[in-house]
């Protein structure tokens, strides 16, 4: 079953004097995507194995894209690991988007870990092909 | 100027040397057991191997698979994963990035001995597959009574 998922976007902070939160270290995954471009929009495919549409968090902030998503495997008791090829549990990858992109109507969708992301460009600076009417 | 070229290359191979020294010293500390059937870092699929006493979990890390095309297969305690990704990018479009494993594979595992090759379960969710094998009766741990 494919999921649509809400694409969230990140309003403008107020900047507060305050302590600052210390750096947590994270390390996460960094999923191999395929991109391309074709006259309407870019297309992004992202491998996210073990991420369900609840743990995917796609976010736009500015005209940066995030995305993020946690991996979860069903666990059972007095599981131990023998050998793992996957040791960390998060994903994480961004892109700097450009201004012709509406990311206002960014659509994502998440089936069997396979996110594809279509970002439209904007309607009127989609090419547009102009008609040569033969003088008569 | 054949002085010139000739000092150029050995600049090079001298670098190189250098640099496969280090790369050496860094993975002479680190034993080298590798199972006959390992497959090297980095190949695709990604697997997570775990046990519990009463059974073995084996996760195979794929996005977008076609369960139907999967075969999962286990003799003994050897499971063997094959299955094909298919990760197409449409005809005219202007490609950025291809980096998604796009093609047929196949990972082969050993498992703890004890696993009963009558008793496989698996299912795939969220792009993971999940293989369920339990482990033979006899040699689960038994909880001794004392009187």
């Amino acid at each position: 079953m494919t999921q649509s998922k809400e694409v969230s976007k990140v309003e403008n902070r107020e900047v507060q004097a305050q302590q600052p939160e210390p750096r947590r270290r994270d390390v996460w995954l960094r999923p191999p995507v395929d991109i391309w471009e074709d006259d309407k929009g870019i297309t992004v495919k992202a491998d996210l194995p073990g991420v369900s549409p609840e743990r995917l968090d796609i976010e736009v902030d500015g005209n940066n894209l995030v995305i993020e998503g946690e991996v979860e495997v069903p666990m059972s008791e007095g599981m131990e690991a023998l050998y793992a090829d996957v040791n960390v549990t998060r994903f994480r990858r961004s892109f700097t988007l450009s201004s012709e992109l509406e990311t206002d109507n960014i659509d994502a969708q998440l089936k069997n870990g396979e996110l594809t992301l279509r970002l439209p460009k904007k309607a009127e600076l989609q090419p547009r092909k102009i008609e040569v009417k033969v003088a008569a | 100027m054949l002085d010139v070229i000739s000092h150029i290359e050995q600049d090079l191979f001298s670098r190189f040397a250098r640099m496969q020294e280090e790369m050496e010293r860094f993975f002479a500390g680190v034993p080298e057991v590798a199972g006959i059937r390992s497959a090297a870092v980095g190949t695709y699929p990604a697997v997570n191997i775990a046990a519990s006493p009463e059974q073995v979990d084996v996760f195979v890390f794929a996005s977008g698979l076609d369960p139907e095309k999967l075969e999962v297969s286990l003799q003994q305690n050897l499971l063997t994963i094959a299955g094909e990704r298919r990760a197409e990018v449409p005809e005219g479009a202007q490609v950025y990035r291809r980096e998604r494993f796009n093609g047929s594979f196949r990972r082969v595992m050993t498992l703890p001995e004890d696993v009963d090759p009558d008793q496989v379960e698996a299912n795939y969710k969220d792009g993971v597959l999940h293989v369920v094998v339990k482990r033979r009766e006899e040699s689960r741990p038994r909880k001794i009574e004392i009187h």
